[in-house]
């Protein structure tokens, strides 16, 4: 009987993450169409308290490395960790959420156990008793399904695309597994997480709307001014009215390079499309955008799509979006905000 | 021991992004449509490692700046010919085929290989940068794949930031979920950074640059070793582009506080 192993490593409050238990769901699906044991291992300071929690889950074997060393993400202990634990497995299939933490150990584990790793799975499933897996390509413009024969076969699922596993927590034991790390994994120090403070933070992974903002916010308006400083309080405005998390194009957070008066608080880190996120908000909302291609691929997630532009030719009218508003952003966002209260 | 860095910097080409993609079935598995017609850029996120890895090397002397990339001898020549002109780095190339339908365990060997190779190399001040993943295949796996090939347990992916700090030690920044950075030191290199965008503009072409980098640039395309990072192992058994097109409402010439309302209860909705 084929092992399919999960892995998770825990929150900083020791629990298990939301993807870590969509994974566990999709993992629990799969050795069931497999016919599979499904075995799970945990990473952390006290991962082996976060295995009650998800104890109901029909696991045959929950491992753990447990340890203070092991709390952080980080690289080097993560690996030894990981590989320790699939090593007591013996698993030939391991399922893993792909957070940033695991995302950095996993490829690594797979060429450690001369397997090999597939990234951001947004699907898995059994075809003629063998697990398919789907994953997209060239930065979301195309999809395909992949089987392998080669073992261990290590994937990370996104997060957003399987049914958390929801159950009894249950008590259950806890095989420790002992991790002794060399003096060359220790030399990477994990210092702090520099988050925005709370009254300021505009990313937000668990929003229901994206907001994305285009360079036009900073262009001349029909007025022949710029008004970088209202577009500022507008976009913040909303933002905060509607709990939306904010993205820009890239041509937006450029332009703090190019000596322009700037949106001071966009980052490449808003940056939606080619070279920036993909995020997976339910609704998405495009203001002063062109919707060109390299920007758009990072709406593939995006459900309901609706933009507001001044050109009713712009890449939003060419099949991108739900509704294209062919009006002034300004106006249409201030109006908006008034009727957010 | 020298305080300079050896940096080498991974990455290959991927279409030009304002290209129309479609995939096709080839000899040798999935390919895209015409795909060596393709204008071909380096990759974007490769482009940064190479800008930040150029930087770092201008401010730390005695450091020196490869560029391993595999790819289509042709498509190098082609991608080099701009490349050239940003940063100063010496070009180790690989003659094999750089579609995303390519395996990264295979292609980090072929890599990893290449950078052992590298004559004059001190892998005790080597930090490897690399884009943390690729338009392309985008699994964000081929570094780590390197660096464990190469030994180095010290890896960092999503980098903003790198400083280096006045006991030689390493300062990085990571992105990780929900806009925030993990902020961590490391002792020195070895190391591997996979980068983000970084936090450097795209710098302006520099004629002097391109002619210093195009001298030892064509010989090394021209003794680019062949590769096949093929996909060995994998059987592809769809590669298909998105069904969905909108079909798109245009709203014009309607009243702002029409559409406001509107947007309003799409998003109560």
């Amino acid at each position: 009987m084929e092992k399919i192993l999960f892995l998770a490593h825990t929150e900083p409050d020791g629990t298990l993450a939301a993807a870590a238990l969509e994974v566990l769901g999709a993992a629990v699906s799969l050795c069931g169409e497999l016919s599979a044991e499904l075995n799970v291992g945990l990473v952390g300071e006290n991962a082996d308290k976060a295995a009650g929690g998800i104890g109901g889950c029909g696991a045959a074997r929950f491992l753990s490395v447990s340890g203070p060393e092991f709390s952080t993400s980080r690289y080097a202990s993560d690996l030894f960790a990981l590989d320790a634990l699939c090593k007591a497995c013996g698993a030939a299939i391991v399922l893993a959420p792909a957070t940033s933490r695991f995302s950095r150990a996993l490829p690594g584990l797979a060429m450690r156990l001369n397997g090999r790793a597939d990234t951001h799975l947004t699907a898995v499933a059994v075809r003629e008793g063998a697990p398919v897996i789907t994953r997209w390509f060239y930065r979301q413009r195309m999809w395909a399904e992949i089987s392998r024969e080669t073992r261990p076969w290590i994937m990370t699922l996104e997060s957003g695309c399987f049914e958390p596993w929801s159950g009894e927590a249950t008590q259950v034991s806890v095989e420790q597994v002992s991790v002794e790390l060399p003096e060359s994994a220790r030399r990477t120090t994990v210092l702090e997480i520099q988050s925005p403070p709370a009254d300021e933070r505009t990313i937000r992974p668990e929003a229901s709307i994206l907001f994305v903002a285009g360079a036009g916010w900073t262009k001349k308006q029909p007025d022949g001014q710029e008004h970088v400083k209202e577009a500022g309080n507008l976009i913040l405005g909303f933002v905060d009215k509607a709990q939306a998390s904010l993205g820009s194009s890239k041509s937006l957070v450029d332009l703090s390079g190019e000596g322009q008066e700037v949106l001071n608080f966009m980052t490449h880190l808003h940056q939606v499309g080619q070279t920036g996120a993909t995020p997976r908000h339910k609704k998405g909302l495009s203001t002063c955008c062109h919707g060109e291609e390299p920007h758009v691929v990072g709406w593939r997630f995006i459900t309901e799509r609706r933009a507001v532009n001044l050109d009713a030719a712009c890449g939003w009218a060419q099949g991108k979006a739900d509704v294209l508003y062919v009006a002034d952003a300004f106006k249409v966002m201030a109006k908006v905000n008034e009727l957010l209260g | 021991m020298s305080t300079g860095f050896h940096i080498v910097v991974c990455g290959s080409v991927v279409p030009d992004p304002l290209q129309t993609l479609e995939p096709v079935q080839g000899p040798a598995g999935p390919q895209l449509k015409n795909e060596m017609m393709l204008p071909a850029v380096l990759d974007p996120w490769a482009c940064h490692a190479l800008y930040e890895a150029a930087h770092l090397a201008s401010k730390t002397p005695e450091s020196k700046v490869w560029l391993v990339s595999l790819g289509p001898k042709a498509k190098l020549q082609q991608v080099m010919m701009t490349m050239a002109q940003k940063a100063p780095f010496e070009l180790v190339a690989l003659d094999g085929p750089a579609g995303g339908f390519t395996e990264a365990f295979s292609v980090a060997k072929a890599l990893a290989k290449a950078i052992e190779d590298i004559t004059g190399l001190d892998r005790r001040r080597l930090l490897i940068f690399g884009g943390w993943q690729s338009a392309s295949r985008g699994t964000g796996a081929v570094l780590q794949m390197v660096g464990e090939r190469l030994g180095i347990v010290d890896q960092f992916q999503g980098v903003d930031e790198l400083k280096v700090q006045n006991d030689g030690s390493l300062k990085i920044l990571e992105r990780i979920e929900g806009g925030s950075y993990l902020i961590s030191t490391c002792i020195g290199p070895p190391a591997v950074l996979g980068w983000a965008t970084g936090m450097l503009p795209e710098p302006p072409n520099n004629p002097q640059v391109g002619m210093q980098n195009m001298r030892l640039l064509m010989p090394a395309l021209q003794k680019a070793k062949p590769v096949s990072p093929g996909a060995e192992g994998v059987a592809f058994l769809k590669v298909e582009l998105p069904r969905q097109r909108r079909e798109t409402r245009i709203v014009k010439d309607a009243p702002v506080d029409d559409i406001a309302g509107e947007i309003i209860e799409w998003l109560r909705g």
